[in-house]
């Protein structure tokens, strides 16, 4: 690249510009990394949601329990192939901020239902040999060191008092974006010892045959309880997830706001930068001009010029998100799933190459039109 | 040979009935009228006259870096007025070296690079280009300054290297823009000699403007331009 001493005596000449500017860009980028990245974090649970899998609520409340006979009743159903169920456990170990979440199960079903969960067959053997049992995800057991065979105490601020469960397996996840901060504790060991609420759960999970008889199979379930102490609400598990991820407000049009208003910031400050930096070089590219640069290369030099500050700037941003993020989940337990994902750093990219070439567009036409006369005698 | 009456022949720069208007405010100025010039290869000639006569504009004309407002201008069988845009600028990077009052080198860059500029346009390879650039900074006798910087050069030496920039891709004419306005006598004498050298050893075409009479003594022709006509003076040997 010949040209490069040019490009690279130009972002030399004045440094603390240079730094300044690319300093925006990383800023930017660093904060649309983990804007992305908390948004990805909250809508983790929507994009891996099973297409057909269905969630059987308490018409009131998700904090409302349904009768266990509802689950028979529930099989009943055309279309409906299996069916597992779960109560919400709320344990806490040794600090609330040490949450991790805990799912009393029905331990027949539950895998069969959730097949993206691996455990090692003499493991869930073991599980199921041991009431006190439970099984650990990857990401919880190593957050805390714990090992197979630790004997972990939780206080049940639901439930009262403290329980203890003997680890007894790991789960892992297929995919990398499958949830693996859960614990597993037996339903039959809480609802045999839990002071109340015996012979309830939390919420039904099912399978249906098909996705595409879901909207008949919510509708043939809500009504068949209709009218009866218990009502249900059904739904899909994304549309469950994503009312869920809503609890917290419209998170997406918060970050894609922040995100127009700061993009949009740089725009302005990088767009001013450029132009103030072409002004000063009026004469040097008439000179340019005059020893036979032609408008177009011009015009090239002042976009690739811009286009380094950006690219330089918006990697050092998303280099620093991904560093960042390596170390896992800042709030310990809140956002399992804090990474920031290879397309977010492409969008990421994408949007700092649009930036730079918006930026140094105006300015590159500018010296692009300049005659050469009229900037030799401004010299 | 140079003539102005418009009868020359076979002449490198030929230009014939040239105008050049400038409108300013709702005015017109007549800056160049009918004006014609027959320049012989290995001529230099220098254009006298008083500010505001249209020296510059007749400089920036035969550079092909302003278009006229009538006329033709020919060099070496190029009509350069029905030349534009890319076709032009590669045009002038071929034939025309081009030395300014302010030497205009781009401050970032070191003397070689500045010479280099040129040549980043050309197809020579990069071993090419640099011994070009180091015989061009020869000539002018700055070969232990190629890494300097403008800002470390003094203003003879800067000047040196804006020759030093106008031949290095071997142009067939330099057009020079009072290259000695902003040096003392010892530096501007220095300069002289440098492109008397060229025109006499190396049988380059040379254009000056300038207002100072000892620059204009070293040129073989002087003509004077006064309200947009040329007038011959008559050719004076010059050189010494």
């Amino acid at each position: 690249m010949k040209f490069w001493p040019l490009l690279f005596a130009n972002l030399k000449r004045k440094k603390t510009r240079t730094i300044l500017t690319i300093g925006s860009f990383a800023v930017t980028l660093f904060l649309f990394g983990l804007l992305v990245t908390i948004h990805t974090a909250f809508n983790q649970g929507v994009d891996v949601a099973g297409t057909d899998r269905l969630l059987t609520l308490n018409k009131v409340s998700l904090t409302q329990p349904l009768p266990l006979s509802y689950r028979e009743r529930i099989l009943q159903v055309e279309g409906v192939k299996s069916v597992t169920f779960a109560t919400w456990f709320g344990g806490v170990y040794q600090d609330e901020k040490n949450f991790f979440p805990q799912f009393c199960i029905e331990t027949d079903t539950w895998l069969k239902i959730y097949p993206e969960f691996v455990v090692p067959q003499e493991q869930w053997a073991a599980f199921l040999a041991d009431r006190e049992g439970s099984i650990v995800g990857r990401g919880t057991l190593d957050r805390f060191k714990w090992k197979v065979g630790d004997r972990i105490p939780l206080k049940a601020s639901i439930w009262g008092g403290v329980w203890e469960f003997n680890i007894r397996g790991v789960y892992e996840g297929k995919r990398k974006e499958d949830d693996v901060s859960q614990m597993w504790i037996r339903w039959d060991y809480w609802n045999e010892r839990t002071p109340f609420g015996k012979g309830t759960v939390g919420w039904y999970i099912l399978k249906v045959d098909n996705a595409e008889n879901s909207p008949r199979i919510v509708k043939a379930i809500d009504e068949k309880f209709a009218n009866s102490p218990w009502e249900t609400k059904t739904e899909t598990e994304k549309a469950f997830a994503t009312a869920f991820v809503r609890q917290m407000g419209n998170i997406k049009l918060l970050i894609l706001t922040i995100g127009a208003v700061v993009f949009f910031t740089l725009l302005l400050v990088t767009g001013n930068t450029m132009a103030l930096a072409i002004r000063e070089r009026t004469g040097e590219f008439a000179v340019l001009k005059t020893v036979g640069f032609t408008d177009i290369s011009i015009l090239a030099l002042i976009l690739i010029e811009s286009l380094i500050l950006a690219v330089l700037g918006g990697s050092l941003g998303l280099a620093l998100v991904k560093i960042f993020t390596l170390s896992g989940d800042p709030t310990k337990g809140l956002l399992p799933f804090f990474y920031l994902p290879p397309a977010q750093i492409a969008l990421g990219l994408l949007i700092t190459i649009f930036v730079g070439l918006i930026a140094g567009i105006i300015p590159a036409i500018l010296a692009m039109r300049l005659r050469i006369v009229d900037a030799l005698r401004r010299i | 040979m140079v003539r102005v009456d418009g009868n020359g022949n076979h002449a490198l720069i030929s230009v014939r009935n040239l105008d050049k208007t400038y409108r300013r405010g709702g005015e017109e100025i007549h800056v160049l009228q009918g004006l014609n010039l027959d320049v012989e290869k290995g001529e230099f000639v220098g254009f006298m006259g008083p500010s505001g006569s249209g020296k510059t504009t007749l400089l920036n004309l035969l550079g092909g870096l302003d278009l006229p407002t009538a006329g033709h201008i020919n060099i070496g069988g190029d009509e350069i007025t029905a030349l534009s845009g890319r076709v032009l600028a590669a045009w002038r990077a071929r034939h025309v070296g081009f030395i300014f009052q302010m030497y205009n080198l781009i401050p970032v860059l070191t003397a070689f690079q500045n010479v280099e500029l040129p040549l980043l346009l050309t197809k020579l390879s990069k071993g090419e280009r640099r011994s070009h650039v180091q015989a061009a900074l020869a000539l002018v006798g700055l070969a232990d300054r190629v890494d300097h910087y403008p800002r470390q050069l003094s203003g003879g030496q800067e000047q040196r290297v804006a020759i030093a920039r106008a031949i290095v891709a071997d142009p067939t004419y330099l057009l020079c823009d009072e290259p000695t306005g902003d040096l003392d006598r010892k530096s501007a004498d220095e300069i002289m000699d440098l492109l008397v050298r060229l025109s006499k050893e190396f049988g380059k075409t040379v254009l000056i403007v300038t207002h100072d009479p000892r620059a204009a003594e070293r040129t073989t022709t002087i003509l004077h331009l006064e309200k947009g006509v040329l007038v011959e003076s008559g050719s004076k040997g010059g050189h010494s």
